[in-house]
């Protein structure tokens, strides 16, 4: 039988010794003993496997989010920073201002329209990249001609750097010489402005965002379902079960574990994608695509004076938003049973 | 594995679809490799190729900085492949494996550390690399990267050493090996498809990385290929020829790795899904 990859990693399970290593479970079954001193000795091969990975975030992440979130409580911007013009040192003149960073900005209508927009793009380009990603995975998942392939001929957009494949869409979606219009054209249809039109430039974008992520849906979902046991679809043939009530109550339920992570991931990563918007249009046209990551870089890299308070401020409401997010959903998994 | 009669009408509509799903998979690359060989007055012309010419990749090659940058680049992500793949495997094996005190909120970091936005973390980043005295110098990239790619990459070995069957971590204890020999001898052997996976994920994030690399990175001489293709295309000048050329030449080495991984992508995900 397959291993179960979604089995639940509570000290239950462990219990019975099936994965009570690293010195959780005592041999002699006694409770383990207390102690600095103990936890060391039992735990110290666990500490040094992790502490490289902690020691580096915690030098690169951690000191940028203190500073992050101290600059959010202030009026910096760019003529108030500590800056060195020629020869001379100039000492930082910003202070502190408390919350009002945070007031302006949820009284703006602005802040408003552009998280309505990141919550749209972000649950079309997840919501569709995970259907289209599932979709291919389970067409894939049985044998057939040129099924290997297909298979890589699928997966080739992950292969392409993201920027040079958003060059390449650029190249597509361009109004008057793009292929995209000439194709039109060709069919009689008037150009279509891709990029300039507010809604089609929504589009334009999500679609983009969808054909860079469908092939690591499409992998790791394509892992998932190669780990469902094939005993349990022949048990359901043989009851009777029709396709969709074996899709239904098999295959979506056998790619929990692995679709709760991806669906996890691909939405942190959406609400924070800065290159395709970035890159293809700039947040424009006027401020239509503009998603709160991308207004965030304006502020403190495209607008003069760059306003370094204000970036930091989105930057922190920004990540606030997505660990409220990731905390409800965690808590949504585990009444499923899922731990981690 | 299962169920091999299908209709002829079953048959079409899935060749059907996977052919067509294929060829929006595989056109926009397709098309950008057609675009470098046209000569730079007919960049947006939909011929395809009229007058193929090598031009674009003479003048990249010999014009500009582009094998110095190439150069930078990897340099830049062989260290980082390298030492991600370590890391991220050794920290996937643990959260995996052992149940010790701070497993979740090492977790919850992980997870956390995807949530950053560039635009937070940039200029502060940008202030410690130059007290550091590391602007300009690839270690500041190759620290950076590591922030990016391995709390994924943790996340995914976990995923694949949680197939692996603990007997076999338990035969190694058995034979009296420690737990730093059980996981170098016997289960790092069988993760190879993880570690391939990990080691793809980590090239293609270092590879193409773009905001820290144009940040860190001054003066000709240190940028990176991802830099450096925005040279060709900015505000004041619209090569397309030359990018496009470039662009080719900067997914070449992505694509080795790729079909490299590729025929492990899938089968590393479920790489210890044996009988157990």
């Amino acid at each position: 039988m397959a291993v179960d990859t979604s089995r639940p990693l509570d000290p239950a399970a462990g219990a019975k010794g099936a994965r009570g290593r690293g010195g959780r479970v005592h041999k002699d079954g006694t409770p383990p003993p207390r102690g600095i001193r103990n936890a060391l000795a039992r735990h110290w091969y666990a500490w040094a496997m992790v502490a490289p990975v902690v020691v580096v975030i915690g030098l690169i992440i951690g000191y940028p989010l203190v500073r992050g979130l101290y600059l959010s409580l202030t009026d910096a911007n760019e003529a108030n920073v500590e800056r060195t013009i020629g020869i001379n040192h100039i000492p930082a003149t910003y202070k502190t201002v408390g919350l009002d960073n945070f007031k302006a900005i949820l009284e703006d209508q602005v802040f408003w329209d552009r998280l309505g927009w990141t919550v749209t793009w972000t649950v079309c380009c997840v919501a569709l990249t995970f259907s289209i990603g599932l979709g291919l995975a389970v067409l894939l998942n049985r044998r057939f001609a040129g099924r290997t392939l297909y298979r890589s001929l699928l997966i080739l957009p992950w292969a392409v750097p993201a920027f040079v494949s958003v060059f390449a869409w650029r190249l597509l979606y361009n109004e008057k010489n793009g292929i995209l219009n000439k194709v039109l054209d060709g069919g009689g249809i008037d150009a279509v402005p891709w990029l300039n039109d507010p809604t089609m430039a929504k589009a334009s974008v999500i679609a983009v965002n969808i054909w860079l992520g469908v092939p690591f849906m499409l992998v790791a979902l394509l892992g998932g379902l190669q780990s469902i046991p094939g005993e349990l679809y022949e048990a359901a043939e043989m009851d009777g079960a029709s396709p969709w009530q074996r899709f239904r109550h098999i295959t979506l339920p056998g790619l929990r574990s692995v679709s709760s992570t991806v669906i996890l991931l691909s939405t942190i990563w959406t609400f924070n994608m800065f290159p395709v918007i970035f890159l293809l249009t700039r947040g424009g046209p006027g401020d239509a695509t503009e998603i709160l990551v991308t207004y965030a870089y304006r502020l403190s890299f495209v607008n003069s004076p760059r306003d370094f308070a204000g970036a930091s401020a989105w930057g922190v409401l920004i990540l606030l938003i997505l660990m409220l997010f990731a905390v409800v959903y965690r808590r949504s998994l585990r009444k499923q049973g899922e731990v981690w | 594995m299962r169920d091999q009669r299908r209709g002829p009408l079953a048959s079409v509509g899935l060749h059907t679809t996977l052919v067509i799903a294929s060829a929006v998979a595989v056109f926009p690359p397709l098309w950008l490799v057609v675009t470098s060989f046209k000569p730079k007055s007919e960049a947006f012309s939909t011929d395809v190729v009229k007058n193929p010419t090598l031009r674009n990749y003479q003048h990249v090659l010999g014009d500009t900085e582009f094998l110095t940058w190439f150069g930078n680049s990897l340099f830049i992500v062989v260290i980082t492949t390298i030492l991600g793949v370590f890391i991220a495997a050794t920290t996937g094996y643990a959260v995996s494996r052992f149940r010790f005190p701070g497993m979740r909120p090492l977790m919850w970091l992980l997870l956390i550390t995807q949530m950053f936005p560039v635009a937070i973390l940039i200029v502060p980043l940008y202030n410690i690399m130059s007290t550091l005295g590391w602007l300009n110098q690839p270690i500041s990239l190759i620290v950076t990267y590591l922030t990016v790619a391995v709390p994924f990459c943790a996340w995914m070995m976990k995923g694949f050493f949680d197939t692996i069957p603990v007997e076999i971590d338990e035969s190694g204890r058995v034979d009296g090996l420690n737990p730093f020999g059980t996981f170098w001898r016997l289960v790092v052997p069988l993760a190879k498809p993880g570690l391939a996976v990990t080691a793809f994920y980590t090239f293609i994030t270092a590879w193409a990385e773009v905001a820290y690399a144009s940040a860190f990175m001054t003066g000709e001489d240190n940028l990176t290929l991802a830099a450096g293709l925005q040279t060709f295309v900015n505000q004041y000048t619209s090569d397309w020829g030359s990018m496009t050329a470039a662009a080719v030449m900067i997914a070449i080495p992505a694509a080795l790795v790729f079909s490299w991984a590729q025929r492990h992508l899938v089968a590393g995900l479920t790489a210890g899904a044996t009988k157990s």
